[in-house]
């Protein structure tokens, strides 16, 4: 296995984040495949992106097997974007099965007999659906830069297909969009969630990750953006997703969501060999850290 | 670990709702409790925080620490509640300015001496008693939310058969595949989100027949408490507090500390 990449070659510099308990375990169903290609992506999701690949039903049923057995608490499926795996529907009913579940999407399959499958699946299980769709920006003009031409009105439309269906869909908005962050900006984005129609809008707000395609529409990290011991607190390293969190895709189980690129990042094949703490050498890592962000719901 | 006898009551966040107290200790007792626990967050919310802890005291009601009462206890800034959300956060400072200053240094000092967790047995059955969950004081352990493997390693890991948490504000009960139980006992301190304006409490009850080796679930019951809640606000509005707490007494729905809830807890109420 591929050690972490450490700029300078030091991993006792850094701190580690411990493996306090796998609450949350993320499952990228649609791999690194997705229908669109955003300028701001963290791992560069794209249709021809095959790095990882979709997971099957099965693969998600030995994982969410081992799951059971470590006493995870939620689950997250995500991408690329999950509703291109034609599997999807029955991942979310086996995984609804187990716990609650959240799914992370672009919004733009969200049709209306899906909204109405995704209605019964919740409405089966005894544990919660969040649906997370991600829109950047206030108007199309800013949204479409992003994640290109149409898209703004085909999320609306699927976030307004997915409130038909009564669910409370979390809207996920990152600091690409300019003035997001702050109060301001998000009282601006519930209330063009509420001339949506929405009643009861939810807004999350995501940092950028400054890898993937990221790095190249602003720019990556600087050499000084990392962690080291001295800058940290136990309590503020407990409180990072990788110390009660991890990630499986088709390739492997990676230390979280967002460095499933980093090769490093892979702690094994099966969630067993995976819950050991890590070190955080990545610029990645100093994000989190520093904006104290969590990719929960 | 004390043992105990047939029947006890146990009481969730509290959030200075005193007519409610009394009504639940009342009612307790009339229903055969021979002992009463409170899970803790005794202020917030509502008026006159030296109330709950002065009827605690009277009872001779045991209390385990929540983060209302360390936070107050220790004279923190904020309550600790655990809130994400801007607009939840500025509500909840509001709550909590209130209730700090207005908390006798004597109930303080009491506060900061709480254990934030207690260990008892009834039936044979091992019971830990916290205030949110048992790894955090501020976790949120919400029906939709904790599902069964989770609250079974929660007992492995705890030695414990069962689990008695509030913090949510919320009731709920699951029976494990193993025998445990986690119960969430809700709280006396606001209506469950539902649209009525009443409060629930924990009423458990050991097995009368049977070995008393702990293989007997015990018998749980949430018990709705009916209270003077338009004398509560009233005394809400003469202190001060935000009108949107007041609404929630007088309609039973959720206004503020919304955003933490669950897609499915929050599907169910009206905000």
């Amino acid at each position: 296995m591929n050690g972490p990449t450490v700029p300078d070659g030091n991993v006792t510099a850094y701190p580690h984040a411990p493996m306090l308990a796998l609450d949350t375990l993320w499952l990228y169903v649609a791999g690194t495949i997705c229908n669109l290609r955003c300028t701001h992506c963290f791992i560069s999701c794209a249709p021809d992106n095959h790095s990882h690949g979709m997971m099957t039903l099965e693969d998600v049923r030995r994982h969410l097997d081992d799951a059971r057995a470590l006493g995870v608490r939620e689950y997250y499926l995500t991408g690329g974007e999950p509703f291109m795996n034609r599997e999807l529907l029955s991942i979310l009913e086996a995984t609804l099965r187990q716990g609650p579940a959240n799914v992370l999407t672009n919004g733009l399959l969200l049709e209306t007999g899906t909204c109405r499958a995704l209605r019964a699946i919740a409405d089966a299980s005894e544990y919660s659906l969040d649906v997370r769709v991600s829109l950047d920006g206030w108007s199309p003009e800013d949204h479409d830069r992003i994640r290109g031409p149409g898209t703004f009105r085909r999320a609306v439309q699927g976030i307004q297909a997915l409130s038909a269906h009564r669910f409370l869909p979390v809207v996920t908005v990152t600091e690409a969009a300019a003035g997001v962050g702050g109060d301001e900006g998000r009282a601006r984005f519930l209330e063009l969630l509420r001339s949506l129609g929405l009643a009861r809008p939810r807004v999350k707000v995501l940092p950028l990750w400054r890898i993937g395609a990221e790095a190249a529409r602003a720019r990556g990290y600087e050499t000084w953006e990392r962690l080291s011991s001295d800058s940290v607190t136990r309590e503020g390293l407990e409180a990072l997703q990788c110390s009660t969190a991890r990630a499986v895709t088709s390739r492997g189980v990676y230390v979280c969501p967002i460095l499933v690129e980093e090769p490093g990042a892979r702690l094994g094949a099966a969630l067993h060999e995976a819950l050991r703490s890590f070190p955080l050498t990545q610029g990645a890592c100093h994000t989190c850290y520093v904006t104290g962000v969590t990719c929960r719901t | 670990m004390s043992s105990l006898p047939g029947k006890a009551a146990f009481f969730g966040g509290v959030y200075s709702n005193s007519p409610a107290l009394e009504a639940a200790i009342r009612d307790a007792r009339h229903r055969g409790a021979e002992t009463l626990f409170c899970l803790g967050d005794l202020g917030g919310f509502g008026p006159h925080p030296e109330r709950v802890p002065s009827l605690l005291l009277k009872h001779g009601v045991t209390v385990v620490q929540g983060n209302y009462e360390d936070s107050v206890g220790h004279d923190r800034d904020d309550c600790q509640c655990g809130y994400t959300d801007p607009r939840d956060n500025r509500f909840a400072q509001i709550a909590y300015d209130y209730t700090r200053a207005n908390t006798p240094a004597a109930f303080k000092e009491w506060y900061r001496a709480l254990p934030p967790a207690l260990r008892i047995e009834m039936g044979g059955r091992r019971i830990l008693l916290c205030h949110g969950s048992p790894r955090r004081q501020n976790e949120f352990l919400w029906k939709s939310t904790s599902p069964v493997p989770f609250l079974e390693k929660l007992l492995r890991d705890h030695g414990a058969d069962v689990i008695l948490c509030t913090h949510t504000g919320l009731h709920w009960s699951r029976t494990l595949p193993s025998g445990g139980q986690v119960i969430n006992v809700g709280a006396l301190g606001r209506p469950a989100n539902d649209g009525a304006t009443h409060v629930w409490y924990t009423l458990l009850t050991a097995a009368r027949t049977g070995p008393a080796d702990g293989s007997e679930p015990l018998g749980v019951e949430f018990v709705p408490v009916v209270y003077d809640h338009e004398r509560l606000a009233r005394d809400m509005r003469e202190e001060g507090l935000p009108e949107e707490f007041v609404e929630t007494i007088l309609t039973g729905w959720w206004t503020t500390c919304l955003e933490v809830l669950p897609a499915r807890e929050r599907e169910s109420g009206r905000f």
